[in-house]
């Protein structure tokens, strides 16, 4: 029980916090909060449908990294590294932000539904200096950008 | 350069004749760009298909190749994968590091990279209580960081003390190398990279920069660089009577 209110204090506590931040925008005329993650600006889709990558990319990314790790399989499509060049959001200095930014991507929802991840002590959470300008760009003009949609539809077929 | 009477020179130019291959890429080396050669090792497997046993990666160093005092191979290294010194030297990483080996009788000196050997019997992987440490079916020994625990068995187990323990958070990571507080690592050969049809940081650098001491490559193929430069001389395994088959062999040692 004393758990359960704990969380509830919690939640309460970090939608508190959340909406102090302006993470959490409610949309005029709905009465919940909701996260608001930011839409990268060079894609038009994620690596799989929206709704699944919504309630399946943990699994996905678990599943990726063993097959990575263990057997050397190095597709691109559910590749950490991958989410995070993709999704990599701007700060305020133009360059993307780090995972302890509460504005980082994979920030946005666990944040709001408290959830944990440790995959940021190891990995880096923005992609690499020679990639930002790909990554952070708002040109869809970006040759490497337009390779990587490229490669995304290619997935997807 | 004389053929005069030092005896330094002998065996350097007996190696250079004994590893054709060695002799292309240094003579082709200086001033070439990285990317202009040696990239690449022959067939680089699809990114969708698991590794298997039909290959095993090793690497022959070259001693003779091996000018005291450079360090081209261990900044590569700490370049690629993102370590440097914490300035605590009883904790720093151990991917790779210049060991300075003494005959005790005559005093000779002679310098060798060491890092981890890539046995084909690795001891850390029998210690692990986890599975976190594993041999991959091409030979590359690795640290699963996602299930390591970071209980150090596999540094203790480990004869070459090719392992270290990441004691301090990082924020800096390579993206092709996430490391963090609180588990093992070691030397992966580049993973990612040689997945890419790449050699290791260290490999490319000693051949762009110092002097191509490092051959990389498949050791089931009989005409890998690596297997032709070891078919035709001496080679040893560091600790060789402990059995465990090292994937990395030394000449000149
Ligand atoms: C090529 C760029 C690209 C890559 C790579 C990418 N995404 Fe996306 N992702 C998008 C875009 C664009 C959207 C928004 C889609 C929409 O609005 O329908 C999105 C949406 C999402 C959403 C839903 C966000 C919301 O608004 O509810 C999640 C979750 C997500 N991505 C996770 C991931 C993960 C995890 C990975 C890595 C496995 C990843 N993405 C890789 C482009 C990408
Ligand atoms: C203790 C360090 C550590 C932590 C924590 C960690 N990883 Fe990893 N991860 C690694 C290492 C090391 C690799 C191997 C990189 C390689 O071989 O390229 C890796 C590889 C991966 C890969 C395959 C490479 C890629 O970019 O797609 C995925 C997927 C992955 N990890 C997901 C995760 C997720 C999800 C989390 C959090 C739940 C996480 N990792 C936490 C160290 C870590
Ligand atoms: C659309 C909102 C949303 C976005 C954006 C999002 N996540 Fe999640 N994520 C969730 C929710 C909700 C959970 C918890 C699901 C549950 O516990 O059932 C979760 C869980 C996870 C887990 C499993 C945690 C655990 O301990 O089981 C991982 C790993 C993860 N997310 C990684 C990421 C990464 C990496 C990104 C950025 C690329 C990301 N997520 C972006 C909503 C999101």
């Amino acid at each position: 029980m004393a758990a359960v209110s704990l969380r509830r204090v919690l939640l309460a506590a970090l939608v508190v916090v959340g909406a102090a931040f302006g993470l959490l925008k409610a949309e005029a005329g709905e009465r919940t909060p909701v996260p608001q993650p930011v839409k990268p600006a060079a894609a038009e889709k994620c690596v799989a449908d929206t709704q699944f990558m919504r309630r399946n990319h943990m699994k996905m990314l678990l599943h990726q990294r063993d097959e990575t790790v263990h057997e050397g399989i190095r597709t691109k499509q559910f590749s950490l590294a991958n989410c995070v060049s993709c999704h990599a959001v701007k700060g305020a200095d133009g360059k993307p932000v780090a995972y302890s930014d509460p504005k980082h991507f994979c920030r946005t929802c666990h944040s709001y539904a408290a959830v944990r991840v440790d995959c940021f002590e190891c990995h880096a959470s923005r992609p690499e200096e020679k990639a930002k300008a790909a990554n952070a760009s708002d040109s869809s003009h970006d040759p490497a950008l337009s390779a990587l949609s490229a490669h995304v539809a290619e997935m997807k077929k | 350069m004389s053929d005069g009477g030092n005896d330094m020179i002998a065996p350097d130019r007996r190696a250079l004749l004994k590893s054709a291959v060695g002799l292309a890429t240094t003579t082709i080396a200086p001033g070439v760009t990285l990317y202009a050669f040696g990239v690449t090792q022959a067939g680089a497997k699809p990114a969708d298909q698991p590794v298997t046993s039909a290959k095993r990666w090793g690497l022959l160093i070259d001693i003779n190749k091996c000018p005291p005092g450079c360090d081209k191979c261990v900044t590569a290294c700490s370049e690629e994968n993102g370590w440097k010194s914490s300035g605590h030297p009883e904790t720093d990483a151990q991917w790779i590091r210049k060991v300075t080996l003494r005959d005790p009788r005559t005093g000779a000196k002679r310098e060798a990279p060491a890092m981890c050997q890539h046995c084909a019997s690795p001891p850390c992987v029998d210690v692990c209580p986890t599975g976190a440490s594993f041999k991959r079916a091409d030979g590359i020994v690795l640290v699963d960081k996602h299930i390591c625990i970071g209980c150090r068995y596999c540094m203790m187990a480990c004869p070459y003390k090719a392992r270290s323990f990441v004691h301090e958070e990082h924020d800096d990571q390579k993206v092709e190398a996430p490391r963090g507080k609180g588990t093992v690592e070691s030397c992966t050969f580049c993973v990612s990279r040689v997945d890419a049809g790449r050699i290791p940081a260290c490999v490319e650098a000693c051949a762009a920069k110092a002097g191509a001491a490092m051959t990389f490559g498949d050791l089931n193929d009989p005409a890998s660089d690596v297997s032709k430069a070891l078919a035709a001389g001496a080679s040893a395994q560091i600790r060789a009577d402990l059995g465990l088959d090292p994937g990395v062999r030394y000449r000149n040692l």
